[in-house]
């Protein structure tokens, strides 16, 4: 075994973070988004980068652009419905160029193993007219993200890099460089590039095909596109990009040759007149879309593609087998009887629990329709709660309801309409959205569940959290303060632990016949706690538990029905116990018919790890 | 030769840095080394594994299934899940413990008595207490490690040296009460 020296194991999002830093990048910005996250968390660690949560992608996008037109380096990553989000800047900044490089890094989720959707953002490189790469490894990732920077600058152009949450969390070795430095180029007014008023654009849009005939010779030169010939003279071949080249050669080993392509658009035309040359069966093996296979079908060449390989889910070995040989490995046999699934669930002292405790209970006396919204809040729509009965996309909720309010309205229903967002969501699209609700004189009750925190992602900053991207004290926007000075006359603010308060807040907002905005106020139990949250929220936040009286407890299962992972029954069924997991809450105290539950003199540690700020630890 | 390990539990339990210590220590060996983490949704709770292949030269960091040599699980039903993984030969280290879905907890669905049973008879089963043993030398959470222990010494990598694998993984304060269940677990099989 060789000693493999001087490299290190990074995932894909470590090494374009640590590719951008290599690249001279000066400033980064993100929305946080599976599998996105870890690039801007990564980038941030570099003190010589600006680095930045923006309120949403578009933002984001557009701060990079500025900073770009500014003269520096700029790179935004964000999970693939972000960009359907950033794609109104992402279309004009193809028309305009680029002063600093810029890259978007837009983290695609073939699968779907944290996402609503899974969208093959390849298209939107074809459909805006910029360049495209394709990493299958961290060492891709970290050297093509530097090229990328390059090429951005050199042809004057955005430019995406796409990967997939394989490439995104796998772990692979790299070799890392050194920083370079690039000068800031100085600013110089320049309307006929960056005004696009029609006149200009008429011309930049000519420019737009000049610059792709240009990068069509760069695409048939390039080392990232290459010919890898099977060692064993078989004449399959395989067109292959990404995370599918590692996977594909799982399945084929060397029995076929590689055309393996890491720049993809525009497509080398001439390297694919070679490939055919040396190969008789080829199959194109893509996640998602045919993307490559049309090309391929374009040229006048046969191949195998889509349908043989799904259009959907990824292309992991198994399935490349099953779609080639007709069979997978031999595995061995469970009985699936016994299974039981484990779905992600509120964790321990989550402060969205008490909220959904109570409106489960109102929503199924009282007609209601509910629509959710994207964040571990979207676990209300699960058991026990069950008070979901829709979700669209990012800060949807209070417009998506407001829409079906109206239709209830003229449908000549009474039905109550809730949308339901948390705060990272608000600031993300969910202030328009409830603009929406003012403005047209809807009637929905607006809820935002104000954790403190951006949770489902990992506990990053927002604007409404007091901390920014190094959890370093940042202006902290007031949700409420939000809310009034958009002309919302009902607005209550409640603890969500508290279940009363909970409850007859939601009863005034279901006795109301005009927009009634509830911001519960309590933090994730993971975030990074500072002082101001203990001074806010007291001392001992979580820092109590709970026990059960054995003697008093009659086995009702009032406690189990709040949904606490930390809660279950033994003693066949007979007796509740509460376990070590407990951090405080309450819930269960509060629904126990016979004082059962009762908090226990511990103090101090609990189980629960929280990141600390600068400027608590 | 590619040996394929996969490691499984529910989120919380560590999973994850048990698989940074032993692909750092494989790392330093000399082996090509893969990993690929799956976790779900929610940031508590749900499943997570961490698939790890290392040998000469890996091409895909997914273990296919029908192809795992190595299951470590922290946690019984993770380790019965994740069983069509496995080669027929291959050989499950298994925490004995049981943390029950919500469903279970909530009286909805029952968790099997015999699941213990059911792997052992299915594939060479070597049951570790890990969270016992790791709350006897006063690293409740140490579990984890202990695995990796126990898995070390099963791969014949003894030779490694875990000790810097540790410290460049954990907290410089956590590295001694590690390196405790580390070898306890090279010690338990």
């Amino acid at each position: 075994m060789n000693k493999i020296e001087n490299k290190i194991l990074m995932t894909g999002d470590e090494a374009l973070a640590r590719g951008a830093y290599e690249a001279g990048v000066l400033f980064a910005s993100a929305y946080p988004g599976t599998p996105s996250t870890e690039i801007l968390e990564n980038i941030s660690k570099y003190k010589e980068v600006i680095s930045e949560w923006a309120p949403n992608e578009k933002i984001a996008f557009e701060a990079c652009a500025g900073a770009s037109i500014g003269g520096v380096r700029a790179v935004c990553a964000v999970k693939h419905v972000g960009v359907n989000v950033a794609s109104d800047p992402l279309f004009t900044f193809a028309y305009t160029g680029v002063t600093g490089g810029m890259v978007l890094i837009s983290c695609d989720e073939p699968g779907m193993h944290s996402s609503q959707n899974e969208q093959d953002n390849r298209n939107y490189a074809h459909f805006s007219k910029v360049p495209l790469f394709e990493p299958s490894n961290s060492q891709e990732c970290l050297d093509m993200i530097k090229i990328a920077f390059d090429i951005s600058e050199k042809y004057d152009t955005p430019v995406i890099i796409r990967v997939t949450t394989r490439v995104c969390h796998s772990k692979s070795l790299v070799k890392i460089g050194e920083r370079i430095d690039i000068e800031i180029k100085p600013y110089k007014k320049n309307i006929n590039k960056y005004l696009p008023v029609p006149s200009v654009s008429r011309n930049l849009r000519k420019k737009i095909e000049e610059r792709m005939k240009k990068l069509k010779n760069f695409s048939e030169n390039t080392e990232l596109n290459y010919i890898e010939k099977s060692k064993n003279d078989s004449k399959i071949g395989v067109i292959v990009s990404g995370m599918s080249f590692n996977f594909a050669k799982e399945v084929f080993l060397d029995n076929a040759t590689y055309l393996k392509l890491g720049f993809t658009n525009p497509l080398p035309d001439s390297l694919l007149d070679e490939f055919y040359r040396q190969v008789e069966t080829v199959y194109v093996i893509e996640e998602n879309d045919p993307i490559m296979q049309s090309w391929v079908e374009r040229a006048g060449y046969e191949c195998i593609g889509k349908p043989t390989f799904l259009p959907y889910g990824e292309m992991t070995p198994d399935v490349i087998r099953s779609a080639v040989y007709g069979e997978k490995l031999k595995q061995v046999e469970i009985n699936t009887d016994l299974l039981v699934s484990r779905p992600p669930a509120m964790c321990s002292g989550c402060p969205h629990r008490g909220f959904f405790f109570e409106l489960s209970k109102m929503s199924r006396k009282k007609d209601t329709i509910i629509a959710g919204d994207i964040g571990c809040y979207t676990l209300g729509f699960a058991e026990p709660y069950g008070t979901m009965d829709y979700i669209v996309c990012m800060g949807s909720s209070f417009s998506a309801a407001h829409g079906t309010q109206k239709a209830m309205e003229a449908a000549g229903k009474d039905t109550k309409v809730i949308g339901i967002m948390g705060d990272s969501t608000f600031f993300h699209t969910g202030m328009n959205s409830l603009v929406e609700v003012l403005y047209n004189n809807g009637k929905v009750i607006c809820v935002i569940l104000d954790n403190r925190i951006t949770g489902m992602t990992g506990q990053q900053g927002n604007p409404g959290s007091g901390i920014n991207i190094n959890l370093d004290a940042s202006p902290e926007i007031d949700i409420e303060n939000v809310v009034r000075a958009l002309g919302a006359k009902n607005v209550e603010r409640v603890n969500p632990n508290d279940l009363k308060k909970v409850r007859n807040v939601l009863e005034d907002a279901y006795s109301k016949d005009e927009p009634y905005v509830i911001i519960t106020d309590w933090p994730c139990a993971l975030k990074p706690m500072g002082e101001r949250d203990y001074e806010k929220y007291g001392q001992d936040l979580f820092k109590t538990k709970y026990f059960v009286e054995e003697e008093k407890c009659i086995g009702c299962k009032s406690c189990i029905r709040v949904g606490c992972p930390s809660i279950a029954m033994i003693k066949d069924g007979k007796i509740a116990t509460i376990d070590n997991s407990c951090v405080g809450c309450s819930i269960c105290e509060q629904v126990c018919p016979t004082k059962a539950i009762q908090i226990s003199d511990f103090k101090g540690l609990n189980n629960i790890t929280q990141k600390k700020p600068d400027f608590f630890s | 030769m590619i040996k394929n390990i996969l490691l499984v539990g529910v989120g919380g339990q560590g999973t994850l840095l048990a698989s940074k210590v032993l692909t750092h220590g494989l790392m330093q060996a000399g082996y090509d080394v893969k990993m690929s983490e799956i976790k779900g949704m929610s940031q508590r709770g749900g499943d997570v594994s961490a698939h790890i292949r290392f040998g000469d030269i890996v091409h895909s960091s997914v273990i296919e299934k029908g192809s795992g040599d190595l299951l470590i699980s922290f946690e019984q039903m993770e380790a019965f899940r994740h069983i069509p993984y496995m080669k027929k030969n291959g050989v499950v280290i298994l925490n004995n413990q049981v943390i029950h879905p919500v469903a279970v907890l909530a009286g909805k669905e029952k968790y099997s008595e015999n699941l213990i049973t059911e792997i052992s008879n299915t594939l060479e089963t070597k049951i570790i207490d890990a969270t016992e043993e790791a709350k006897k030398l006063n690293n409740p959470k140490g579990a984890n490690i202990l695995l990796i222990g126990a898995t070390i010494k099963i791969l014949g990598l003894t030779d490694i040296n875990w000790e810097n694998s540790i410290k460049a993984n954990v907290k410089p304060k956590f590295v001694e009460p590690n390196i405790r269940v580390f070898n306890r677990g090279m010690n338990l099989v």
